[in-house]
Formats: C-alpha cells, structure tokens, sequence
C-alpha cells in the first residue's frame, strides 16, 4: 500500500522520438513530473501531443530515449523487459481506450485476470468490484455481448482487481458516448480514491481534467 | 509449469473454445498431414512386400538353393543325407497341374524343417491341421482365384482351403503330397538352404556332389524395376510432407494472427514476452501432439484399408518380418508424431518469430494477415527466384540427393509464385472487365487471393503431386508392359540344364513350333564395367518387336551381317555413346548401330548378330532358347517340355503369366495412388476452409458497403463461391504445367540418376481432367460453409461494421 | 501367429494349444484310438529301449552334470521327442504320420546355449532303433557303440549354432523301473506312463564353446517314458529333480501341479534298489522367484533335507515350448549334483 508521502512516478528531462521518412521526430521533449501517492493527475493535449507516449513510458510499455524514469521505485532506465513486466503486473493497473479485455474469457475471468496474474486474487474483492461497476448481472457473458461501456467498466475492474498502487488510465472514455463516458469516469475514480491509489488519466476531454486532483498539459513536448 | 504460466495457456487456450471450428481446422490439418505421411509410409512398407511376394512368385526367393547338377537327380534321400550331415536345409516340389482350362503352379513345401530357413521361401506356411496336410489324399492351400480355378479338378481327392495372401496361381501343398500329385516317385525339385548354418559341416560337394548351389541372383532379378518404382513412391512420401507442411502452416499462422491483440493485452497487464512465448510454443506443441496421435491413427487406418486382404495374412504369411508393415510399431508413431511436432514447429517459427518482433505499442488494430501476406508478394518473387537458381545447380550437383533436391526447389519456387502469378493476373484483367459489379468483383478477388494465398499453394502443390505421381505411375506402368511385351514376344523361354539337354530340347521342339530362337550370351566387361554380350539370329521376333529407342536406318541388317552392335539404354547414358560410336568387344571393336530400352536390369548390355557371337565366343554356354508357337498352344507345350525333359518349373517361362503377375502389381499400386489422390486433395481443402473462414470475418467491412448499396445477401455468397471456384480454376491450371514438370524430373532426373533409364512421359489427359474436376469439387466445398454463413448473416452483423468504423 | 508359434502346434500335433486346456504342451489331450500305458504289462529289454509308436508322445532324455577340467560346474541335455500325429500305422516315406523334434543344451555357470531341431517321420531323417540302441535326428545321435549291450555304453552327440559337444557314457549300475515295474501314475486321475530310467552313467567328453573347447566328467541320468495322456487336463506343468547323491544313492522327485499338486519318486541305492515314493514320502518347497530358483527337497521317513540351487539361474530353453532346465548343486544332509526342470511357468 502506498503510504501517501513516497513519491510513485518521478520523472526528469524524459526524451522520447519515433522514426520517420523525414529523420526521428521528438514527441516528448524534456518532460519532468512527480507524483505522490493518492494523487490523481490528467493529462491533457491535442491529438498527438505525446500523452499516450508518457503514459505508455510510466508504464514501462515502452522506454525512454533519455532522462531519468522512475515508478514505484524502479528504475527504468535499467529494467529489462521482465523486471518491467513484473511491475506492470504486481503494481500498475491499466485501462485502455480500446477496452482489451480477453475475447474468449467471460466478464468474471476478465475482471480476476490481472489479479491472479499476480497472485493475489480476492473473490469477495472482485464481486464487490463487480457490484460497486454494476457488472454483477453479467459475470457469464463475453465482452462481445457487452456494450462499450459495460466492457470499460470490466477493464476498470480487471485494472483495480489486484489494489494496485498506480492506475494508467489510456483515454478510458475515447470509444464511449458523452453520457456513458461520464459515468463510468465518475466511477472510476470514485473506486480509485476508495483505494487511496494513484492515477494518471490521458484524456483531450477537459471536463474529464476537472475532476482530477491536479492538471498538466502537454504541449510541444514538455509539460505545461 | 507455474500457476501464472498456467493462467496465460488458459487464456491462450480459451480462444479455441470460442472458436471450435477454427480448432477443428487446425486439429484436421496437422492430423491429416501427419496420417498422409504415416499413410504413405505404410503403403510404401505394404509395396516393399509385394515386390518381395512378385519377386517369389517370379522365381527369386532370397535363399540358395541346390538343384541337381546336369543328368542327377535330387531326391528325398538326398534330403536326408545332408540333414544328416548337419546341413539345415528343406526340400521343395515344384511343378504344374492341370486345372480344368489352365494350369497352377504347384509348390511342396515341408513345414517341419522349413521353420528353420526363416519367412517366406516356398512362399507359404500351411496353417491348421498338420495331420491332413501331410497325409494322402492331403490338404493345400491356396487363394480363392486359384480354388475356382481349380473346380472340378482330378487332384485325387486333395482338400484345398482358401488362404489369403499365397502367391498367384499357385497351390501349396505339403512335398509328399506334391511328389504323388505331380508322378515324381523319390525326386524333389530343389533343397533350399538357411542362410546360418552350424560350424563344422562337412562340405556340400562332398556331402552331395551331384546338387549344385545356386545364390538367388543367378535366376532373373527384377528388383532394379521394382527398386525404381519404390524409389518414386518414395518421392510421393516427399511430396506429401511438404503438403502437409503447408496445411499446418496455415492453420498455425492464422492462429497466431488473431491471437495478436490478445497477446499485446497479455502483456501489457504484465506477462513477460519470454512467457509469452514459452506459453504459445507449449500449446502448440501440445496440440500437435494430440492431433498427430489421431493422425498416426488415420493413417495407419487408411493404409490397413487400402490392402484390403494382404494387410491380414500378412504376418500369418511372412512371420514378423514384413508383418510390421502395418503394425503399430513404435518406430512408426514416433516418426508421426516427429513429422507434427515438427510441422507445427516449423510453422510455428515464424508466427513465434513475429510475436517475438511484434511492438508491444503498434498502434491500433492488428494488420490482416491477408494484407501482410499481398506485401510479402515481393519476397516471395525474391525466394522463387533464389529457388529456381539453385535448381540447375542441383541438377549439376548430380547424384540422387541432387535430383531430389532439384525436385523440392521446382515445386517450392513453384508454389511461392503461384500468389505472384495470381495477382499479376488479376491486375491485368482488372484493367480489361467491364461493368461496376464485374471490376468490384476482381478488385476485391484480388485482395483476398494474398489471404487465401497459402491455402491456395497447398491445393496447387498437392495437384501438382498428384500429376506429377498419377503421370509417372502411368508412364511407367504403359512403358514397363510395353517393353514386356516387345522384349517377351516369344511365347515360351526355356533354359536348359546342360548343352546336350538343350540341343535334345531344340530338336524335340524344332518341328512342332515356329521358331526356337537361341538367347546365348557371355560376360563381357563394357567400357569398363561387368556387362554381357547376346547373340540374336536374324528374324521378325527381333526386328519387329524389340524396343529400339533410337537406331540408324538398317540397324538390324547391319547387326545381322556383324558389322554393327546395339546397346541398352544404361551403357548408352552411363558410357555418353552416340550412334556410330565404336564399343570395344573381345575381338575387335563395332559401331553403335542403336539403343534399345532395358528396364530388367541395372547393368551394360549389347547384342550382336548370332553368327558373329558364335566366332567370337565358342566357349559361352548354349543353353536359353525362346520359342515361337501358337500362343493356344504354349502352356501345354511348356508342359509338354517340362514333362519329357523333366525339366523344373522355373525353367520354362510362360510370357502370358509373367505379363498377368506384373500387371496384378501395378494394378494394386494404382489404387493406392487413387486414394492417396483423395486425401491430399482433403488436406488441401482443409486448408482452403480454413482461410476462407478466416477471410470471412475480416472481409465484412468489404462487403457491407456493397450490402449496403444494394446487392442480396444471396447475390453476395453466391459470388462468394464463385470467387473461390475462380481462384481454384486458376491454381489448377497453373499444377498443370508443374505437375507434368514434376513428373518429368521423377521420370527423367530421378530415374535416370537411380537406375540409368528414361521413361517416356505419357501424359494422361483423362487424369488431368479427372483431378482438375477434383479441384474445383475441392474448392465447392470448401467454399460452401462460408458462403452459406454469409447469405444468412443478419443485417444487424452487417451493419455493425459501419458502427464500429466509427 | 509367426512360424516358430504355428510350428509347436504343428509339432505337438494337437491344436487345443499348449497351456490351455490341453495341459502343459498339450498332454493332456485326448487319446483317442492311441494305446494306453498297462500296469500289467511287463518291460521287455532291449525292445523297450525302442519307439512305441501307437502312443502318441515318447521320449529319451539325457541331462549330464558336469564338472570341468578347469574345476567349474557344467551341464548337458540331449533329448529327443517323438509325436504321433495319428495312431494309424498306414502310410510310408512322407506320410508317416510320426514328428520329431530335438533339444539340446550346454549350460555352464554364465551361459545357457540351446538348439532346437524338427524331422518328420518315415524318410529316416530321424528315428530310434533297439538293436543296437540308436536314437538320432540329423547329425544329433545317441547310441551304443560297436559292441554295446542296450543302454549299457552310449555315445552322445549334438551341435547347435555356437556350440557342439561329444559325449561318452557308461552305466556302472541296473536299469531303474518307476512306480509300480515301469508304471508310473502322474495324477488323481490315473494318467500314467510308461517310465525307467538309467541314472548311473559315468561320463566324460569335451564341450565345445564360444570361449573355446573344455574338458568334462561327471553323471548323466537317461529318463525314458512314454504315453497316451500322461496329464489330467487340468494339470498345467511340472517339476521334476533327478540328484546323483555323493553317497551313491540316486533320487528322483516330481511335482504335477494341477488342482492338487501331484508328487512321486523313486530313491535309488547304489545296487539298483527302488523305493517308490508318494506324495506322503516327499515334501517340495519352492524358494522365491517364478520359476524358482531354490528349493528345498525333504525325504522325513529317510531323514534327507537337502537344498537346491541352480548353477545357472538362466537355464531357459528358448524352443519353441519354452521351459527351464538346468544343473543344480545339492547341499544339506547330503551333497550332490543333479538336474531341474520346470515346465508350463510364464517364461518370457
């Protein structure tokens, strides 16, 4: 449990270019940012901006090109492939805007998947999840018979199934509707607040911001 | 395996539940694959028993024998004496008996010492009632043809009792008996003798100095024929592994394609890509297991089936040493279940090297491997290309290995430029049709031909391995009855023990046939190599008949006035002769006048006329003659001739029953291609199945927009099915040329290579029709399930597409 | 079904297939027409040395306990069985309806050697004469020697694939009668043979082995004994000791196992003297293993306890009827040296 002082994202001067026909193009550009447990930030900018690209690198989905990185005390500058895993797996969970739940598993293995990947699966936690996101009807189904919402809503539970201490939230309302997208946003951070985690919340909707403990923008790749 | 692994797999694993009729696919091809390997394995083993048993029948068994020296004779006592002189040996009856019409070959065996020699000689092992077979009037086995054949028969009260598996035309019965039945008092026909036998014997020429040891090959050896035969199926065996190969690469490589979002999710929520892997490979491995079991199964099944009758009496006939033929054996599975772990393997490289390769970030969606695959069209041009390089090189290589490997580059290079081919031809009919449904048509066809393009390479290489085999069965069975009937135009051929025999054979035969024609030869090195000079006598038999292949004008006068030789095919490709050429012979050298085919055996040959042969070899041994007569009155002169000269069965050969055995082999043979044919073309539907279901998914956001502007659900599946049948047609056309080439290299690279003879390539037709028509019967129904799923998809599954490109 | 299979049954004649129902290597078979061992028959000499070919099943059996030059312990079987297929008396040369069919063994401490030959009767290939004695089957004989009196002298040869070995043989004692003159019963039922033996033979002679040529002397014991049924149907093997004691006393001991185990035997003193035994005489104990390689063999009444233990634990006969049979060294309140055989266990 995060102890609400440590500081759980600690970035400084990250560097972060991808490849083009006209030479690399710098997405972000000497980004720093800190983060203490219990927050919730957002980060807002304009398509393209970079602000998948940070949170992909919090995540350790991807690395940096320089700077210094660190979450939850790890270093990842220096993590190989599956020291990041291992903390994606154990302490980081992720909701994206495509929903990526598991096609061929039902809605009650998907929302227990993450937490027994780390081994700490909690049966009476996960029903309470599935009644606090109003999936308790729908524990049977598979995602395909939900609708987009309804999947979202499984992968905020798949992502806080296991108490992680960091959420990443990836545009969680990007697929969803004005009126479903505020709902399940509400709730998601209602749960995350519940849970005293921390999370950072992309998003290019500034309502959504609003609700968030503290705001950053991204703009030509540093944080405004 | 961990907990976490275990959750991985299961999540993995749970896509096929989903999707059972995707894993059935996958399940099928891998099985059918591993049973076409199995299943030709099998066939192969069952076709190495059949030669053994033409082999028998013609006259080769594997062991010595003693038969009895010019002017003795053999007889039981003598029997006696060697065994009690330690030798282990056991005697034979060989003879004919009237049966009604024709006649059966009839064979003496004694089982109590015959154990001892190991399987098969004699060719029979009477089971049952040891009692009645070896007392008088006695009991004989034989197959249910010969019993019919035999129906009303005098055997003198002789029960016999239909066994499966004995050779052809012949009876077998205990030797006592078969002494009494054919008149022969105390004679026996051969002693044959077990290849071990005790330290310490006293020598045959002292024990029985009046037999004479005989080794097998000193009688005529047509396996250098069946060698070649067995070598083609064996490049069928080839054939159908790369098939196979195919199917499972399909089948894997779309698994692993629509499992990619699944696997950037498995890792995003923190599984380690090494995880990733090690989970994908362990299931792959666990799938080809089970599916390769069913395989080995199914093939095994299909092989039991296709001999229907041998497979049975078999191990009853030969003991354990070609009964295995169709066991179970460990060796067997193992190699099956090698053949799918390492088909899927090696599919599943490359679908385990991309998910290796794959960005966990690639943006959206997962590229259709339809798509991927158009955009290797380029590669592939770059790999036939390398392919059809290595090709001559190959060839120029040389040797077996090198033939067979020019073979696997044609159809490889072949296959890959069948999606190129494909393409370019529909880019150049593209530009030609009319109309906006017939340009959506191609356009579309286009696209979906790169998806379908590796079932697609599967159906045209298992078409290609079917002309290519179904021709080369063909030309070989034609050509070898052909020959036979060229170079066996005499009706009987008869060896004689010892000169005055023969000369007493030739005058008791002289006024009752039309011609005896001499075969009198010596051995003579030929450019070097252990070889063998005839002598012929100028007549019709010879000018008329004998298979020339290539010759200068008045070839034959130049031989029969001794100023020109001929050649077999072997001397003339292994020594590089052309015509015109001169061929050292003892006594001066002659000028190749001509070539003739020889597909009896592997070694040099030549003739020359029978005057010259006669001054140049006095000492050569004047004993083979062939006979011209009435071919009605052949098998009872040839019986006539064994009566009074009390000559043994296999010394007067009847051509008529050497040509019906041969004909029986190759028969048996073609049914096996046949069925072959079947599950090649199954496994290649397979294949085609799987990629038009997995299309079909994908291909929705195609079709809507079309739905959309008007065209029926119906209208839609039906050209559907037609763009299928379509894309089939052209792969068919296009194994044409590529099974006739296959055909070639096995005829003419292969062959030549193993045994220094062509065969002219026949091209049937009636057989490119037949599996064209297969072809297209294939891609119906593989088509159908798709087709029949889109005219009943709902509108709302339609128009979801346009929902979701939102 | 192989050839070797198919040709025990051939051999034995009787397709009820050995093991089942027919007893051990079928016999217990039926004896229709065959003629019948007589307890009131009187063994007439040398006649009875010879074939009796209306039984249906005869043998001579030679087993050798011998003892090296190089002072190891080895051992020798000769045996010759006949068959009759039928009890016809018809036919000649081929259709004779006799078989033959030959074992022949040399054991030493660490290898077990065996050959297996088959003749048909009536072309000579193998046979018995009395007069003088002569059993053979190809180059395999046993006879009496120019000169010899019945079974008095005989000469022993054999030779299998890798080995051979020449055997000379004197008796220094009487011919033995078994049960009751020659009549032997071999169950409850009253199955019986016609059985003697000559137990006192002195041998010497030279094997012949893969490692090379060894000098031996030692005892042979020749069992004689023929039949119609000697077995109940469901009598399923036996076994059978034969010990050359060092006191000169001689013993024979055999169990039939069938439903109740059936013993008999005959202890011999060095005059020729017989004391028939029964099942109340003899007490057979197997020690562990199938078949066992142990026992112990206890005489109460003759206050003999004595403990058998192969020489060769491998002594299988890989014939075409498998048994075991093997020299086995005798200890206990005598010592000796003898013979073993076991029949109708599960052997590979």
């Amino acid at each position: 449990m995060s102890s609400g002082k440590a500081e759980v994202v600690s970035a400084r001067g990250i560097v972060k270019a991808f490849p083009s026909a006209a030479g690399p193009v710098a997405v972000l550009n000497g980004v720093d940012l800190a983060l203490r447990g219990g927050e919730s930030l957002a980060v807002t900018g304009e398509s393209g901006s970079g602000k998948s690209t940070l949170l992909h690198l919090i995540g350790g989905l991807d690395v940096t090109d320089g700077g210094a990185l660190a979450v939850l005390g790890t270093d990842l500058r220096t993590a190989d492939d599956r020291a990041r895993a291992a903390l994606r797996r154990e302490r980081i969970g992720m909701i994206f805007q495509q929903f990526n739940l598991i096609p061929s598993l039902t809605v009650a293995a998907n929302l227990a998947f993450q937490a027994r990947l780390a081994g700490r699966h909690d049966p009476a936690r996960v029903a309470a999840l599935a009644g606090a996101l109003g999936l308790s009807q729908l524990m049977g189904r598979y995602p395909e018979q939900l609708s987009g919402g309804q999947q979202q809503r499984v992968a905020i539970g798949r992502a806080l199934a296991g108490q992680p201490p960091l959420v990443l939230a990836d545009e969680p309302t990007g697929n969803l509707d004005e009126a479903t997208g505020d709902a399940v946003a509400a709730l998601m951070l209602d749960l995350v607040r519940q849970q005293d985690t921390t999370l950072v919340l992309v998003t290019h909707s500034l309502r959504l911001a609003a609700l968030c403990d503290r705001q950053v923008h991204l703009h030509a790749g540093r944080l405004a | 395996m961990t907990g976490r692994a275990r959750l991985v797999l299961a999540a993995l694993m749970s896509h096929w539940r989903r999707r059972p009729l995707q894993l059935a696919m996958l399940l099928a091809g891998i099985m059918l694959a591993t049973a076409l390997w199995s299943g030709v394995q099998a066939v192969n083993a069952e076709a190495r028993a059949s030669y053994a048993e033409a082999a028998d029948r013609l006259g080769t068994g594997t062991l010595d024998r003693l038969e009895p020296a010019p002017g003795a004779v053999l007889t039981t006592a003598d029997f006696v004496a060697l065994r009690r002189a330690g030798w282990i040996v056991s005697p034979l009856v060989e003879g004919r008996l009237r049966a009604g019409e024709g006649r059966v070959a009839l064979l003496g065996i004694e089982p109590a010492t015959r154990v001892a020699l190991g399987p098969a000689e004699g060719g029979a092992v009477a089971e049952g009632d040891l009692l009645a077979f070896i007392t008088p009037p006695g009991l004989g086995f034989a197959d249910a043809e010969v019993i019919r054949e035999l129906e009303g028969a005098d055997l003198g009260g002789l029960t016999v009792a239909p066994r499966e598996g004995l050779p052809p035309d012949t009876l077998v019965v205990d030797v006592g008996i078969a002494q009494r039945l054919l008149n022969l008092g105390e004679r026996l026909t051969a002693l044959v003798v077990a290849p071990e036998q005790p330290p310490g014997l006293a020598p045959l020429e002292q024990v029985a100095p009046h037999l004479l040891r005989k080794a097998p090959q000193d009688r005529a050896d047509p396996e250098a024929l069946t060698g070649s035969f067995h070598l083609n199926l064996t490049a069928f065996a080839l054939l159908s592994f790369i098939v196979g190969l195919f199917i499972t690469q399909s089948a894997v490589g779309l698994a692993f394609e629509q499992r990619r979002q699944v696997v950037r999710t498995l890792r995003a929520l923190g599984v380690p890509l090494a995880e990733v892997l090690g989970v994908m490979a362990a299931e792959l491995a666990i799938l080809a297991l089970v599916a390769g079991l069913a395989g080995i199964l199914l093939g095994w099944a299909v092989a039991a089936a296709l001999m229907p009758g041998v497979a049975a009496t078999l191990s009853g006939l030969y003991g354990a040493e070609v009964s295995g033929a169709l066991a179970l054996r460990p060796v067997w599975v193992l190699s099956g279940l090698g053949m799918a772990l390492a088909g899927a393997g090696l599919a599943g490289a490359r679908g385990l090297l991309r998910t290796a390769r794959m960005p966990l970030l690639a943006a959206g969606q997962a590229r259709p491997w339809a798509v991927a695959a158009a955009r290797g069209l380029r590669r592939q041009v770059l790999g036939a290309g390398a392919l059809a390089l290595a090709l001559p090189l190959c060839l120029a290589w040389g040797g077996l290995v090198g033939g067979f490997a020019a073979l696997a580059c044609g159809l490889l290079a072949a296959a890959l430029l069948l999606p190129v081919v494909l393409d370019a031809g529909l880019r150049w009919l593209a530009g030609r049709v009319r109309g906006v449904l017939a340009q959506w048509f191609v356009a579309d066809t286009r696209q979906q031909s790169g998806g379908l393009s590796l079932a697609l390479m599967a159906l045209m290489l298992a078409l290609a391995a079917n002309i290519g085999v179904g021709t080369m069965v063909g030309s070989f069975r034609s050509t070898f009855l052909g020959w036979l009937d060229q170079r066996l135009v005499a009706e009987l051929y008869v060896n004689a023990r010892t000169e005055p025999e023969a000369r007493a054979i030739r005058d008791w035969l002289a006024p009752q046939v039309d011609a005896i024609l001499p075969i009198w030869s010596a051995e003579v090195p030929l450019r070097g190599q252990p070889g063998r000079v005839f002598g012929v006598v100028d007549h019709p038999t010879y000018r008329d008949h004998w298979p020339i292949l290539r010759a200068r004008p008045g070839a034959w006068n130049e031989v029969a006035r001794g100023t020109g030789v001929l050649v077999n095919e072997q001397l003339f490709r292994r020594a590089g002769l052309s015509l015109g050429d001169s061929l050292d012979l003892p006594g001066g050298a002659l000028p190749v006048v001509g070539v003739y085919s020889d597909y009896g055996n592997p070694s040099p040959q030549a003739i020359i006329g029978q005057d010259l042969f006669d001054a140049r070899f006095p000492e050569a041994p004047r004993l083979n003659q062939a006979v011209r007569v009435d071919p009605d009155r052949a098998a009872a002169l040839a019986e006539a001739l064994r009566d009074r000269f009390d000559l043994p069965g296999s010394a007067v050969t009847d051509q008529a029953q050497v040509k019906a055995v041969s004909l029986r082999i190759f028969e048996r043979t073609f049914s096996v291609t046949a069925a072959l044919n079947v599950l090649t073309l199954g496994v290649a539907g397979i294949a085609l199945l799987t990629g038009l279901l997995t299309l079909a998914s994908m291909r929705l956001p195609q079709l809507a927009p079309v739905w959309a502007a008007g065209l029926t659900r119906r209208r839609l599946a039906r050209l559907e099915l037609a763009r299928t049948l379509a894309l089939a047609a052209a792969t068919a056309l296009y194994a044409v040329p590529v099974g006739l080439g296959l055909a070639w290299m096995l005829l003419a690279v292969i062959n030549v290579e193993a045994f220094g003879w062509r065969l002219p390539m026949q091209i049937s037709p009636e057989l490119i029709a037949r599996l064209g028509v297969a072809a297209l019967a294939t891609a119906l129904a593989a088509g159908a399930l798709p087709a029949l799923r889109l005219a009943r998809i709902t509108p709302s599954q339609l128009l979801r597409v346009f929902a979701d490109e939102r | 079904m192989n050839a070797r299979r198919w040709l025990v049954l051939l051999v034995l004649g009787t397709l009820p297939a050995w093991g089942q129902e027919g007893g051990f290597a079928g016999l217990g078979s039926d004896v229709q027409g065959f003629a019948l061992p007589d307890p009131a028959r009187d063994l007439v000499f040398p006649r009875d040395h010879g074939a009796h070919e209306d039984f249906r099943i005869e043998w001579w059996y030679l087993t050798a306990s011998l003892r090296g030059a190089d002072g190891r312990d080895y051992g020798a079987q000769w045996t010759l069985f006949r068959s009759a297929l039928s009890p016809e008396k018809t036919g000649t040369g081929w259709s004779v309806p006799q078989v033959w069919m030959a074992h022949a063994a040399v054991t030493t401490p660490e290898s077990h050697h065996v050959a297996e030959r088959f003749a048909r009767g009536g072309i000579g290939q193998a046979g018995v004469t009395s007069e003088p004695f002569a059993a053979w089957i190809d180059d395999w004989s046993m006879r009496a020697p120019e000169g010899g009196d019945g079974l008095d002298r005989l000469t022993i040869d054999a030779r299998g694939g890798d080995f051979a070995y020449a055997l000379q043989a004197e008796a220094e004692g009487p011919l033995v009668l078994h049960g009751q003159g020659g009549y032997s019963v071999k169950g409850p039922g009253g199955q019986a043979s016609h059985y003697y033996s000559q137990p006192f033979y002195r041998v010497s002679g030279r094997l012949s082995l893969p490692e090379g040529a060894v000098e031996v002397t030692g005892h042979a014991w020749l069992d004689r004994e023929w039949s119609s049924q000697p077995l109940d149907r469901s009598q399923s093997g036996w076994d059978w000791f034969a010990f050359h004691l060092d006191n000169g006393r001689k013993l024979m001991a055999a169990r039939v196992r069938g439903a109740e185990p059936f013993l008999f035997g005959s202890l011999i003193d060095p005059d020729g003297r017989v004391r028939v035994l029964d099942g109340d005489d003899i007490a057979l104990r197997p020690g562990q293993g199938t078949p066992p390689m142990s026992w112990t063999v206890e005489l109460p009444g003759e206050g003999l306890a004595l403990a058998v233990e192969a020489v060769n634990p491998a002594s299988r006969m890989t014939t075409s009827v498998p048994y075991w049979e093997g020299p086995v060294r005798v200890t206990g309140s005598v010592t000796g040296r003898g013979y073993l055989e076991m029949t109708g266990y599960p052997l590979d």
